[in-house]
């Protein structure tokens, strides 16, 4: 979505989920109840003042099966768990992609892969030329970077 | 974003979705597609729009997949205070009036979603209610349908509904009706789910239709 948007609604969730945890004795919520918790605050503000916003929420418990569960949301505040998801222009070259690629009980080195192939994708055929992608991992030890490829403005 | 666009779209239209609920003898069926889609692409093909309220009553929602789920989270907490208070279980006749309470509530920026309520009152016997997106109620006794292929779905009950079906027959009747009326909606399909109550439990099935 929107810069503004993204950033604001992003780091709001981020600090009331810290909050809850500084709040309430450490306790750490699921990534559902985040899911959940940040749906409720897209459905709040839609009749009020819309966040612009369509997420993509993964993350890792240690008592769901498999471990990591995702959950993707529409500005609306429509959610729902899904096994892979894409949000703006890239669902429509992605989507079909991950349909055939994506298997049950893939592990890490797998999953990038399928990520890289829909990159790949998108640098093909998508209008906007943007070779500028992330790649992170959420598992049992955090978020990391798996791949960054340079700032070009660094050139 | 809309570039295949051709007409405007509305809001109820958004998400896309097909519910239905029938009486039987003694038993009444609901049930819904599994499309969760928006506008003309789809998102996720395993979002049901039923959910059990308790053993005896169920509530269907289609419409904006935001309130959807809302109202089921809202119905939920109500019913549960409810419960809570009066100690005892909510019958679906009162459920109905809440939900329309809570709809018209909303009167001039309303939830976006039109209900069917299914569900066995006190006496065993079948109840059905629907009502639109501010709640007006409407109680019948042969079947209620909600959703992007409203038209195809009264078209499909009408034809196939006999009064006082056994379960089987009743699960049968609600499982083509549906498939029926979803293949010839763009928004709505990818299978569905059916659910029977009756006195002794609730019988779920998952139906295999196209999956396109």
């Amino acid at each position: 979505g929107p810069n503004c948007d993204l950033v604001n609604f992003s780091e709001y969730i981020s600090k009331n989920l810290a909050l809850y945890e500084l709040s309430n004795d450490g306790m750490k919520l699921s990534t559902h109840a985040q899911a959940n918790f940040c749906r409720g605050e897209l459905a709040k503000a839609l009749r009020k003042g819309p966040f612009q916003v369509n997420v993509i929420l993964g993350g890792y418990d240690e008592n769901v099966p498999n471990g990591g569960s995702l959950y993707i949301m529409d500005y609306l505040g429509s959610c729902h768990k899904v096994n892979y998801g894409a949000q703006g222009y890239a669902s429509n070259f992605t989507l079909s992609i991950m349909d055939r690629d994506w298997e049950e009980g893939m592990n890490e080195e797998q999953a990038v892969k399928i990520v890289e192939h829909c990159i790949r994708e998108l640098n093909m055929r998508f209008l906007l030329n943007q070779s500028n992608f992330i790649i992170k991992v959420v598992d049992k030890d955090g978020v990391r970077t798996v791949k960054a490829d340079s700032d070009p403005s660094d050139n | 974003k809309q570039y295949y666009h051709n007409r405007k779209m509305s809001i109820l239209e958004y998400n896309g979705a097909a519910v239905i609920a029938m009486a039987g003898k003694d038993c009444v069926g609901i049930a819904s597609d599994n499309r969760l889609g928006i506008q003309y692409q789809t998102v996720a093909m395993d979002f049901k729009k039923v959910f059990k309220m308790n053993d005896t009553l169920f509530v269907g929602l289609a419409g904006l997949a935001t309130d959807v789920q809302t109202l089921d989270q809202l119905l939920r907490f109500r019913m549960n205070l409810y419960e809570l208070r009066e100690e005892r279980t909510m019958t679906p006749q009162v459920f109905t009036n809440l939900l329309s309470n809570i709809l018209y509530e909303k009167r001039f920026g309303p939830y976006f979603a039109e209900p069917v309520v299914a569900g066995l009152d006190e006496k065993g016997s079948p109840y059905l209610a629907t009502m639109d997106l501010i709640g007006a109620i409407e109680t019948t006794k042969d079947f209620v349908v909600s959703g992007t292929c409203d038209g195809n779905l009264y078209g499909m009950c009408e034809t196939l509904y006999k009064p006082d079906l056994g379960k089987e027959e009743l699960f049968e009747t609600l499982a083509q009706a549906l498939l029926a009326s979803v293949d010839r909606d763009a928004l709505s399909g990818w299978g569905g789910v059916v659910h029977i109550i009756t006195k002794e439990g609730v019988m779920s099935r998952e139906l295999k239709g196209r999956q396109d």
